[in-house]
């Protein structure tokens, strides 16, 4: 019986990932999906007859509520937090999966005697698992804008990878071939080690390359609960998880596009970390200006083009946002916002925040949609957004940003940044855009640079 | 269940999700991402199944953590999605007045 569940539940699964690719079927792909998991969920509850029913209830009562409370309540701006951490989540559960069934079968015999099914899946489900879930942990405070550094210095930082990589190896065979208390040790050891390098390679990541690192977890996510369907040989963890995984590798390989990096480099690189960030001594001719003279820029315009950024998130700055395009556009203005992918700290972030503040999303334009229509525009406000539109990144000078696609934002007529300092963004190198002749800096957090060009607008 | 098959399900499985997600426009690459992983808590049926037939202490807890972890990934990866998906069908309604 069980089995048939697990069937329309894979298929569902399938369906429900294929329509949230659509806008308009977006949100009932999410709820087909759910039903699939209602009924996996239902087969299992077939399938383990032998469950402890009361302890079962009372832990799925717990996460159920924890969840609800958590994902009703975390504001839009977070999202990208809020993803990292359940990635973990999920990728802790199973790693706990595969080591329940170790420590259950390893106390005679050795788990090599399973066949070598077990032998691999036990401890790569332990040990992608446990990454996961150390590793969306530091995602989750790097996003939070925590500052969380390496210990060890940049020039031993990979043979120590390495080193790890080595003893986790080691560690797993000897996991494998042992029992009892020696199998419970190196299971121990395992956990521990895997947890260790989960911090260690995300912790040297730039927060330029924050998306494809949430991507590449939920990837993680995906191909740990295949694994743990392996270690107990369950198929519908094997379809759901390989799903999920080869969706997150499709999505990290996007990511890894938009920025013209190597999956590689990204993870080795660690751009944004160690390279000197340039303070406001290293620029000159710089043109600050107010929220008034701002409006009055627009008030003659007949086109502008906003883009944001992560400060417009931190700021919460998206309904001041959309309440100001609406006035520009009730003066006769042209209104359009340029979506860099990997604005903000995750793909398709500002489609989420401005779409919470009532853009239509047909008003948002991609990057290459975007690009050709600069040069015929009045005024670009540019709101939190710095790496994104750095004119450095079309010239070869061996910074970290070399050869990303960027916003050609300094084509427009005027340029206006609205950005609380001259301090560099997140790849940490220094934005000649700042000092071009046909760029006005307005100082001021975003929210309150928004709303307050908005008033002056207003009073015009 | 034998170790070949499971592995043909898989490597079968994984063509899929390449093939499905190959056209997703920018604009819901995060619910996508938060919804996809959403379905990665998918180790909530391992975690229930790895619950069952326990005789060890330590198992029947991580069982119980298992669980716990896996359905915080369930229902709040579903929900969030949604929350997000609604405020783009909301914008659905008004398509015919932007410029």
């Amino acid at each position: 019986m069980h089995i048939y569940l697990y069937i329309v539940a894979a298929v569902l699964f399938i369906l429900g990932i294929k329509r949230l690719g659509k806008v308009r079927t977006a949100r009932s792909g999410n709820t087909v999906a759910a039903a699939g998991m209602l009924l996996a969920v239902l087969g299992v509850l077939v399938e383990a007859q032998a469950l402890s029913w009361f302890w079962a209830a009372v832990a799925m009562a717990v996460g159920s509520v924890i969840g609800w409370l958590v994902a009703t309540r975390v504001a839009m701006t977070a999202m990208p937090e809020m993803v990292a951490a359940l990635n973990g989540f999920g990728g802790g559960a199973s790693a706990l999966v595969a080591m329940t069934e170790q420590i259950e079968d390893t106390s005679q015999v050795t788990l090599a005697t399973f066949g070598g099914m077990m032998a691999i899946a036990v401890p790569a489900s332990i040990v992608i698992g446990s990454a996961t879930l150390t590793g969306s942990g530091i995602a989750y405070l790097k996003l939070q804008g925590k500052s969380v550094p390496h210990p060890i210095p940049k020039a031993q930082r990979n043979l120590a990878h390495a080193a790890i990589a080595v003893a986790i190896l080691a560690i797993s065979l000897w996991s494998v071939y042992s029992t009892g208390a020696w199998s419970m040790t190196s299971m121990v050891l395992l956990t521990l080690l895997s947890a260790v390098i989960g911090v260690f390679l995300v912790m040297p990541i730039g927060g330029a390359d924050m998306p494809v690192v949430v991507a590449l977890l939920n990837s993680f996510s995906g191909v740990a609960a295949a694994a743990s369907g392996f270690v107990i040989g369950n198929q519908m963890l094997i379809v759901a998880g390989a799903l999920v995984g080869a969706s997150g590798v499709i999505l990290t390989q996007i990511m890894c596009k938009a920025m013209n990096r190597s999956l590689l480099n990204v993870l080795i690189g660690g751009v944004g970390d160690g390279k000197v960030a340039k303070d406001a001594k290293d620029y000159k001719n710089i043109k600050s200006t107010s929220p008034e003279e701002v409006a009055m820029l627009l008030d003659g315009a007949s086109s502008c083009v906003i883009v944001p950024g992560y400060g417009l998130a931190v700021a919460q700055a998206q309904h001041a946002c959309a309440n100001l395009a609406k006035e520009i556009e009730r003066r006769g203005c042209m209104v359009r916002y340029a979506i860099h992918p990997v604005a903000g700290r995750m793909p398709g972030h500002m489609n989420v925040l401005l779409a919470e503040a009532d853009v239509p999303y047909e008003k948002l334009l991609e990057l290459d949609k975007i690009n050709p229509e600069f040069q015929s525009t009045d005024v670009v406000i540019v709101v939190g957004a710095n790496d994104v539109v750095n004119p450095l990144a079309r010239e070869k000078t061996g910074s970290p940003i070399d050869g990303m696609p960027i916003l050609d934002v300094d084509k427009a007529r005027t340029v206006v940044m609205i950005k609380r300092s001259l301090s560099p963004g997140y790849a940490g190198v220094k934005n000649p855009l700042f000092e071009f002749d046909n760029t006005l800096m307005v100082f001021l957090d975003a929210k309150e640079a928004l709303q307050g060009i908005l008033d002056e607008l207003k009073g015009m | 269940m034998l170790a070949a098959t499971l592995l043909f399900i898989f490597v079968l499985a994984s063509f899929i999700g390449v093939e499905i997600i190959g056209k997703i426009p920018p604009t819901l690459h995060t619910p996508l991402m938060s919804g996809s992983n959403a379905i990665s808590g998918i180790t909530i049926v391992g975690a229930l199944l790895a619950m069952q037939g326990r005789y060890h202490g330590a198992a029947q807890v991580l069982g119980f953590v298992a669980i716990v972890f896996a359905m915080i990934n369930v229902v709040g990866g579903f929900l969030v999605t949604d929350r997000m998906l609604a405020m783009f069908a909301s914008k659905k309604k008004t398509p015919g007045k932007q410029g």
